[in-house]
């Protein structure tokens, strides 16, 4: 078992991820805008851009469920109990106390227990609950009646708002988690150059080493 | 001629200019503007109607040649070769003042209604029925059946000089308002017929109330030569709409009563070659009136079904420098000096005229300009206090009209209304509106005598309605869909009017409205969430510097 620099997020995986930032940015600005929450931008502008970036991302969305399922990484987000309670352990008190990092980033297991859970909330919970609940508040004149769409249509805004601000406290706490456990920047550069610290089964060097030898350092 | 004598020249021409000016200005300011009704009116341009399309010239035809000296004779003459339009026109709500709302019950139209400004024309037809289209109803002798009563030209005189006076004597007090004029020249304005202009419906329906923009507040004098941004149908630079381009006529009988309105139109332009008689702005804009080639355009058309063309396209309502009355308090009425009625003057419209704040004849009075409307849902019902409905005072108000309408019911939509408010007397004993006898040269009319008892009593004595003896006096509401006054798209109302707290339609219910402060209750629970998870990160990041490791020395990596 040895550790070497992987190649464990490709170019589309990083596209998707920046692509994604931008516009849940984009979309958290423009639609706090719409609720009211501030004044910075006029309505008008506001639904323009919410409804281009909410097109924008489902779009990626839509590319992003196609590469999870045809190269398998939908993998790296199934649920484990393996190694979760020492990894809470530490996020809770452990990095207090200075200790190492205790999960060991694996090929095909490229985010600790809780990460992993909490990306697969994200994918299963709150995205589709905004994009649903976008989707029928986009739509709301094609099926709610006039009579009955000011009731439908408050639910519907609930939903979305709800899902929203789950996604804002994600935001907020993966941010924060960014600090943990080492160098803020550690954390980030991964994510922009794709290359991360991983262990390595003596077979999986070698394969990396024969047949993809530039995901690999 | 040499430059001096020149530039002398122009002084005193500029000055002969300016002086005539100030005399003109000073015999306009002589005429009261608050009583200029049709009667005072003389358009001194009428305006002209783009969409003639006649085959006719009425100047060539023999039977107008005259000489006529009275309006039955000119409307003899009309019939002539109309012959039937006599028959249709009695059929027409301008003729008989009266309208059944079959959907309501009601029996509604100026014979009957009571309104919170002069309150009623019944009983008063000597002075009220100028606006009615026939000769001489005076009292209920008139004669509804005879079509030479009719008056044609009301409608019809392309002149501009037609002008009608009461149909009975007043007390001198009110009629030396009608004093000093012209003659009409019956065979000149017969000669004149055309399709009605702005000029003619405005003659009656911009002075309703009592003057000028009185009644509606989008209906006044400014519409008469309107700029594009008034109104962007009737500008007489531009589409310079007449009335009846959208109040379209079949028989003498015209769409678009507020009695009876649609208010969510769903029929829109109809079949190609339909013909839909009907004054929606859906009957030309149809019913997805914006660029749906657009995001915009979508998101807008989205709206048509909850909201009124109106309530968009209408920002304020009298923009075009002439005021309407908000407020009118009778409880005030009657005060004189030296024993005469009198007027005071204080408020100036955006036009310059000065307008009546106080009247002995009629109380004081509080106007508007540039006016918000009040929002709400309205299924096109208007529902009335009637002269024989009985209310309950205690409510503090009584609504003259009321209208239905929800946000569950799919045929309702948000309107704008003028809502007017005025303090009137009503029989406090019977708990119902009265009828005042206002106008007449005798003892009992208030105009000119000044007594609410005498009046009220001959006014429900005329009429055979029950009144108790006793009067107070009553708030009283009432509202007008404001529908004319429709500015250029680019003067619409933005989103952020009504998409914000305490916008335009805050208060109006049964609807959500992104960016209204809809949920301020979810608003603060989530405020309150985000605050505790920021603390606790506060928290635990601050335990970590105090508690935590200390950044390695970098020589030690």
């Amino acid at each position: 078992m040895s550790t070497r620099l992987v190649m464990i997020y490709t170019r589309f995986e990083r596209f998707w991820h920046w692509t994604q930032m931008a516009l849940i940015m984009l979309l958290m600005f423009t639609g706090f805008g719409l609720h009211g929450t501030h004044d910075l931008l006029s309505f008008k502008t506001a639904v323009s851009l919410h409804t281009v970036a909410a097109l924008a991302l489902m779009v990626l969305w839509l590319f992003a469920i196609f590469w999870h399922l045809t190269t398998g990484t939908w993998r790296h987000y199934l649920p484990t109990t393996k190694g979760l309670f020492a990894v809470i352990r530490f996020y809770a008190y452990g990095n207090l106390k200075g200790e190492r990092h205790p999960y060991r980033k694996a090929y095909w297991r490229k985010h600790n227990p809780p990460q992993a859970m909490t990306y697969l909330s994200l994918k299963l919970v709150m995205f589709p609950a905004i994009w649903i609940s976008g989707l029928a508040y986009l739509t709301y004149p094609l099926w709610g009646g006039a009579g009955s769409a000011g009731g439908a249509l408050e639910i519907v805004a609930v939903i979305h708002l709800l899902a929203a601000f789950a996604i804002l406290l994600f935001v907020i706490i993966h941010l924060y988690l960014l600090t943990l456990g080492g160098p803020v920047v550690e954390h980030v550069k991964p994510m922009i150059t794709g290359f991360d610290k991983v262990d390595l089964a003596p077979e999986e060097e070698a394969y990396l080493e024969r047949d993809e030898p530039g995901h690999i350092r | 001629m040499n430059s001096t004598h020149r530039v002398t020249a122009q002084v005193l021409v500029g000055m002969l200019w300016l002086l005539s000016m100030a005399l003109v200005h000073a015999s306009a300011e002589s005429s009261d503007h608050d009583m200029n009704y049709r009667l005072d009116t003389i358009v001194e341009q009428p305006s002209t109607r783009s969409d003639s399309n006649s085959t006719a010239d009425h100047t060539k035809f023999e039977e107008l040649k005259g000489p006529f000296n009275s309006g039955p004779e000119v409307t003899q003459a009309c019939l002539k070769c109309h012959t039937e339009a006599g028959h249709q026109f009695m059929q027409n709500i301008h003729w008989t003042w009266e309208y059944e709302n079959e959907k309501t019950g009601q029996t509604l139209g100026k014979k009957h209604l009571v309104n919170n400004f002069c309150t009623n024309s019944r009983g008063n037809e000597g002075m009220c029925a100028q606006c009615h289209t026939g000769y001489g109803w005076k009292d209920e002798s008139f004669d509804f059946s005879d079509q030479n009563n009719i008056d044609c030209v009301v409608c019809h005189d392309r002149t501009g000089t037609y002008y009608k006076t009461p149909n009975s004597e007043g007390n001198k007090a009110c009629s030396i308002m009608f004093e000093g004029k012209q003659p009409i020249q019956w065979e000149k304005v017969a000669q004149s017929a055309g399709l009605p202009a702005r000029e003619n419906c405005g003659g009656c329906h911009f002075y309703g109330g009592g003057g000028d923009g009185v009644k509606h507040g989008d209906l006044d004098s400014s519409l008469i030569h309107p700029d594009r941004k008034l109104d962007v149908h009737m500008d007489s630079e531009g589409l310079n709409f007449a009335c009846t381009a959208c109040h379209v006529t079949n028989k003498h009988v015209w769409a678009g009563s507020r009695y009876d309105m649609i208010a969510h139109d769903i029929g829109g332009t109809g079949m190609p070659g339909q013909r839909r008689d009907v004054a929606t702005c859906e009957s030309c804009h149809g019913d997805a009136p914006h660029d749906s080639s657009e995001l915009e355009g979508i998101k807008l058309n989205n709206h048509v079904d909850r909201i009124a063309c109106q309530t968009c396209h209408i920002p304020t309502f009298a923009r075009g420098g002439v005021a309407t009355k908000t407020d009118w308090d009778w409880r005030t009425a009657g005060k004189t000096r030296d024993g005469e009625g009198y007027k005071e003057k204080n408020y100036t419209q955006g036009n310059g005229k000065h307008r009546a704040t106080y009247k002995s004849i009629k109380g004081s009075f509080k106007y508007g300009e540039n006016l918000v409307p009040h929002y709400n849902w309205f299924d096109g019902q208007m529902i009335y206090t009637t002269i024989d409905t009985q209310f309950d005072a205690s409510n503090g108000f009584i609504n003259i009209n009321t209208f239905n309408g929800s946000a569950d019911d799919p045929d309702s939509r948000i309107w704008p209304f003028k809502r007017m408010h005025t303090v009137q007397p009503y029989d406090k004993v019977n708990n119902t509106l009265v009828y005042m006898h206002l106008w007449g040269n005798d003892e009992n009319a208030y105009w000119g005598n000044y007594d609410f008892a005498k009046a009220i009593e001959t006014g429900m004595q005329k009429n055979d309605l029950p009144y108790s003896g006793e009067f107070d006096f009553v708030d009283t509401y009432s509202y007008w869909p404001i529908t004319h006054m429709v500015a250029p798209s680019e003067d619409a109302l933005s989103c952020d009017s009504c998409h914000t707290d305490k916008g335009r339609l805050e208060g109006v219910e049964g609807v959500y409205i992104p960016g209204r402060n809809e949920t301020p209750w979810l608003d603060k629970a989530m405020l309150m969430i985000l605050a505790a998870t920021l603390l606790g990160i506060l928290a635990h990041a601050l335990v970590r510097m105090v508690f935590g490791p200390k950044p390695k020395h970098s020589g030690e990596h």
